[in-house]
């Protein structure tokens, strides 16, 4: 099992803190605009913790839409996350339920990839805890400083730091995928279909990213099985003769 | 704003929650089939190749070339080892460059 605790998980964690900086700054100040209060906006952030669906939510409040429609919205937008939540499960050190149910508070997009990216064999849950009260801390306090002082940020800074968490992405996965072929495979397949989905607006952005990473995960594990067959039917020809 | 809104939030923390808390507690202690749990396994880089792409290229909707360069100077740093952080503020970095020259 992994040997990083709690400090390593906060010092991961303050990359995603950096990449929700500027989303949750400008979280905060369209709250505002759209006529929510300082409380309110906070209370979303603390409660749902889901950019996306709380971007959409804004716009909802704003055109006036039925609140269970808005309910019913965010939970397709955030369904993808019973895919990672049950991938992540293989990379976390057994632990009692409880603590796993208030971990599962924290899985977000982000906080997800640093963790489920994080070295060879189990991850252990004070690291977890320690990436997700960073990205957590980060996305709540700047919400509500998004609508005290709203968007005070240099534009060109703003416009700079929005690449923030796509870098770290990038940045989790490219070293991965040196040297393995199944995880640029695994990549490359998601990125392509999810590409399609968008570009060919067959499925709204929640559903794509599920259906295409799902879609990747089992047609390369599809592949690599069928090939690991042919390699041990082989290598037993070969015992045989 | 009135009651509705905490109604609609705590709908929308419930339905956020849900599916972020079953697979982790269900499936605790379980053993799954091994392909079931390969498919699992494979989930990490699949999920962030379609965090990736196509979205970075939009990262400012209307100025597609922000994000070329973002994804090359992004994949560039991380490429030669650069890390999550420098990476990340490397990129930041190339990018109020390019939003300060044009």
């Amino acid at each position: 099992m992994q040997q990083d605790g709690f400090k390593a998980g906060l010092k991961s964690g303050s990359m995603i803190a950096i990449g929700y900086f500027p989303i949750a700054l400008t979280f905060g100040l369209l709250a505002k605009t759209t006529g929510l209060s300082i409380i309110e906006a906070v209370g979303m952030s603390i409660f749902v913790f889901a950019g996306a669906s709380q971007y959409i939510a804004l716009s909802l409040i704003a055109g006036k839409v039925d609140p269970l429609v808005i309910v019913l919205n965010t939970f397709i937008v955030n369904i993808r996350h019973f895919l990672m939540t049950a991938s992540l499960n293989e990379k976390m050190q057994p632990e009692t339920r409880w603590k796993k149910a208030v971990y599962a508070f924290g899985v977000t997009d982000e906080t997800f990839s640093v963790i489920s990216t994080h070295g060879e064999g189990r991850v252990r849950t004070s690291y977890a805890a320690g990436v997700i009260i960073m990205a957590y801390g980060s996305w709540v306090i700047f919400t509500g400083v998004g609508h005290v002082i709203g968007a005070n940020l240099p534009l060109f800074l703003q416009a700079a730091m929005s690449i923030a968490l796509y870098a770290m992405f990038v940045a989790l996965l490219v070293p991965s995928m040196k040297g393995n072929r199944k995880v640029v495979m695994l990549a490359l397949t998601a990125a392509a279909l999810n590409g399609f989905f968008f570009w060919t607006g067959l499925l709204s952005t929640g559903w794509a990213i599920m259906v295409s990473t799902l879609a990747s995960a089992i047609f390369v594990e599809i592949i690599y099985s069928r090939r690991g067959a042919v390699i041990r039917r082989a290598a037993g020809g070969r015992e045989g003769a | 704003m009135s009651s509705w809104y905490w109604w609609m939030i705590l709908g929308m923390a419930a339905v956020t929650y849900i599916p972020r808390a079953i697979p982790l507690t269900f499936l605790e202690g379980r053993e799954l089939p091994p392909a079931v749990s390969g498919v699992l396994r494979n989930i990490p880089y699949a999920v962030l190749g379609a965090l990736i792409f196509p979205a970075i290229l939009y990262a400012q909707e209307t100025d597609l070339l922000f994000g070329v360069i973002g994804t090359i100077a992004a994949l560039a740093i991380a490429w030669l080892g650069g890390g999550v952080m420098g990476t990340v503020l490397g990129t930041i970095a190339v990018l109020a460059v390019y939003s300060l020259l044009v």
